[in-house]
């Protein structure tokens, strides 16, 4: 088990019950869950399992469907010996705020380690902390925050890219309902990346000026030099006439396509968290190009909800203070 | 091939510079090479001679309000016949509304559009899009591929867009393109049947009233959105004095912003309507003599940038009717100028205001090289006399339809020739 060893000495201190948002964390702590992620690949390539998490429970709680976050989070835990339990609700016709108290007290009363959520309600996840023992991840929150999602994108770009400090990177598309671009623009501001985003105004959020380096309306000058183009899905619904009149005229003007993505740098990566509207955000031969690392981000999608996972209930964080 | 032109001995009046002065215009190639003070050079003999005989030389006028009947309703007007109405008030440019049936809210159709006036018009057709898909007031159109196509700018022409946040969506969409977007101010629910300006001439006759609120409540809304948006706002046509004090108010912290004003507003009000004359049953509808002061004083100060005629061809059947089922709407190209040029006989506002609002104002509002006598600006002239009497005769009108609200009016000034791109396509003959 030397190899296993090797692994447990790369694991930082994480002095955090939950992971709520990227918000909370600083530099180190980001590089710390980076780097302990990057010794999980291997682990996750080799398709072994590990048992530091043997022993361990850890409940997928999915309010709003997802199949790839769940079943990242569900590999990314067995992979690591825990016992895992996925719980889909359909919160349709029970008051949110009740359902979700009530559903916590039960859960919690099943004595699990960790609870993976995920609900259509920004601040939720935070709300659940709250009344719950055990560790809680957050896996998407309204459009907040997915921070597993952010720091999967940024050990893409890092095994890329050799670093994160000074790179440009465009964040494309919906920001006004997106929580990965609210996470990812927090991890790359705080890892020194210069971070752009790129949208038509209906499409951003009031005050966006102040979360990001610079923000283009006009697609094309902020494409201009970008070491990295990750484009966001538009939720077909708000391509039908409020915020977007039509889907032609969005892809023609904000889809990345080849005359666009030649204006960044000859070797940008092209990234998307999925799922992907091809043709809507994404030139379907782009999105299957050679500058494309959208499988290689849902790789690091386990590997990273690894080390997040050994961050908060391997042994070495329960012997944390 | 040379379209070398030489207007002389013209009293050059150019709004946006301001300048007064005799000289001469010379021109190629559908452009103004040079403005010289005094007499003309000497040019080569195939170079054509104007000698406007000390006329006013003044640019082309710019309409930004303009309803034809192409496609759709070409009973009314056509773009054809809509030009040749321009070319004899002098409108070198208009701006033409969306209201065609099918609706102009797709790119295609702003290609048509440019397509049927290339081949059929003998002035400038700047096709407005709409501002919403079919008018509606629901769905924002696509103001990126409309204006690649060539849209002017946005406008749900006739309509006013009722739902505040469709409104915000749309100015906000606008801006994100540097679209203008020119917006008919009423409450559809305040104006409800509503026929003439409501008050005790209204109540005389008989006939339901609309409050001058139904406009003023939309415009404040309008103003406050289009600081929140950015977006480049222009309030189609405002009546009466409490419009102007808002419009005013809000000018002082927002330079992108703008109106204009009906020439019928300007020069008639309520009691035109007489006996239930229904060419006198406009959209906004004609106000108090108080109010159209008001609106005189404010184009004089600026408040109002623009003139415009409001053309809006309506066929006997739906305007001989009685009034309060009869159609609004009034032909204007023809008579627009001559109309304006009273306010300047009656020393209401000066010469140069008066033209810079039909010239160069809206040509700053929509983005345009045209309405000035500068180098490099289209050969977009007219030659106005502006003391020549005349009487409006329907008979002569070149419209199709012959709704006019000046028939049989005496006016003093002319248009006597018009020039699109160094060409002549008008000119006054006979009495």
């Amino acid at each position: 088990m030397a190899e296993l060893d090797a692994i447990q000495a790369t694991t930082p201190l994480f002095a955090h019950r939950h992971l709520l948002g990227i918000a909370h964390l600083d530099p180190l702590e980001i590089t710390g869950l980076l780097d302990h992620a990057e010794a999980m690949i291997p682990v996750s390539r080799a398709k072994k399992s590990l048992k530091t998490l043997s022993g361990k429970t850890q409940i997928n709680l999915f309010f709003e469907n997802s199949t790839r976050t769940q079943a990242s989070f569900e590999i990314a835990g067995k992979r690591l010996g825990a016992l895992v339990v996925n719980m889909s609700v359909k919160t349709s016709s029970v008051a949110k705020g009740e359902t979700l108290i009530d559903t916590a007290a039960t859960l919690n009363a099943m004595q699990p380690d960790v609870i993976v959520i995920r609900h259509s309600a920004a601040g939720a996840v935070e709300l659940l902390s709250q009344k719950v023992g055990c560790s809680v991840i957050n896996a998407g929150d309204g459009a907040h925050e997915h921070p597993t999602q952010a720091l999967l994108d940024a050990l893409t770009i890092r095994r890329h890219k050799g670093r994160l400090d000074g790179l440009t990177v465009a964040i494309c598309g919906d920001i006004a309902n997106s929580r990965v671009a609210r996470s990812n623009l927090m991890l790359l501001n705080t890892m020194n990346v210069r971070t752009r985003v790129v949208a038509p105004r209906t499409l951003l959020p009031s005050g966006i000026e102040s979360l990001c380096a610079e923000v283009f309306t006009d697609m094309r000058d902020g494409l201009i030099d970008a070491d990295v183009v990750m484009m966001l899905r538009l939720q077909h619904e708000r391509a039908s006439g409020r915020m977007i009149p039509s889907v032609r005229e969005y892809f023609r003007f904000y889809g990345l396509d080849a005359d666009k993505l030649a204006l960044a740098r000859p070797d940008a990566l092209v990234m998307h968290p999925g799922p992907m509207n091809r043709g809507v955000e994404i030139d379907p031969a782009i999105a299957d190009g050679a500058q494309s690392v959208i499988n290689e981000q849902v790789e690091m999608g386990v590997a990273v909800r690894m080390a997040v996972l050994e961050a908060l209930i391997g042994d070495r964080a329960e012997a944390a203070p | 091939m040379t379209r070398a032109l030489i207007i002389e001995n013209a009293r050059i009046l150019d709004p946006a510079s301001r300048r007064d002065m005799n000289g001469a215009v010379l021109c190629d190639d559908g452009r103004i090479l040079d403005v010289v003070a005094g007499a003309a050079p000497g040019a080569p003999a195939n170079v054509t001679r104007v000698d406007a005989g000390g006329l006013i030389l003044a640019p082309g006028l710019i309409d930004m309000r303009v309803f034809t009947g192409e496609p759709g309703f070409e009973y009314r007007e056509t773009l054809m016949s809509a030009s040749r109405a321009a070319a004899a008030g002098g409108v070198t440019s208009f701006v033409m509304m969306p209201d065609a049936n099918p609706v102009i809210d797709d790119a295609a159709l702003v290609d048509f559009v440019l397509r049927r006036a290339r081949d059929t018009a003998n002035v400038n057709v700047l096709p407005s899009a709409a501002l919403t898909k079919g008018l509606a007031g629901t769905d924002i159109t696509e103001f990126g591929l409309l204006k690649e196509a060539g849209a002017i700018c946005l406008t749900d022409g006739r309509r006013t867009v009722a739902d505040t946040a469709v409104l915000r969506a749309a100015f906000t969409y606008a801006a994100n393109f540097g679209m203008p977007v020119v917006h008919h101010v009423a409450d559809a629910a305040l104006v409800a049947d509503g026929v003439m300006n409501e008050g005790l001439f209204a109540t005389g006759l008989g006939l339901k009233g609309i409050p001058r609120e139904a406009e003023t409540i939309p415009l404040e809304r309008d103003l406050q959105l289009a600081a929140l948006t950015g977006v480049r706002y222009h309030a189609a046509q405002i009546s009466c004095a409490a419009s102007v004090e808002i419009v005013r108010r809000h000018k002082k912290s927002n330079a992108m912003i703008s109106c204009g004003v009906s020439i019928n507003s300007l020069t008639l009000n309520e009691n035109d309507v007489g006996a239930y004359k229904t060419f006198f049953k406009l959209n906004p509808p004609l106000r108090s003599e108080t109010d159209r002061q008001a609106v005189v004083a404010a184009l004089g100060a600026g408040v109002i940038d623009v003139i415009h005629s409001d053309h809006d061809p309506q066929d006997s059947e739906v305007k001989r009717q009685p009034f309060a089922e009869a159609a609004n709407g009034a032909i204007g190209l023809e008579t627009m100028l001559a109309a304006a040029l009273r306010l300047h006989h009656a020393d209401e506002i000066g010469l140069m205001d008066l033209l810079g609002a039909m010239t160069c104002r809206p040509a700053r509002i929509l983005g345009l090289s045209a309405g000035r006598i500068a180098k490099g600006a289209p050969a977009d002239l007219i030659l106005v006399d502006p003391d020549y009497p005349w009487v409006v005769s329907e008979a002569a009108i070149r419209s199709r339809a012959r709704n006019t609200a000046f028939e049989g009016a005496r006016f003093s000034g002319k248009v006597m020739a018009t020039f699109v791109g160094g060409v002549e396509v008008f000119r006054h003959t006979g009495e």
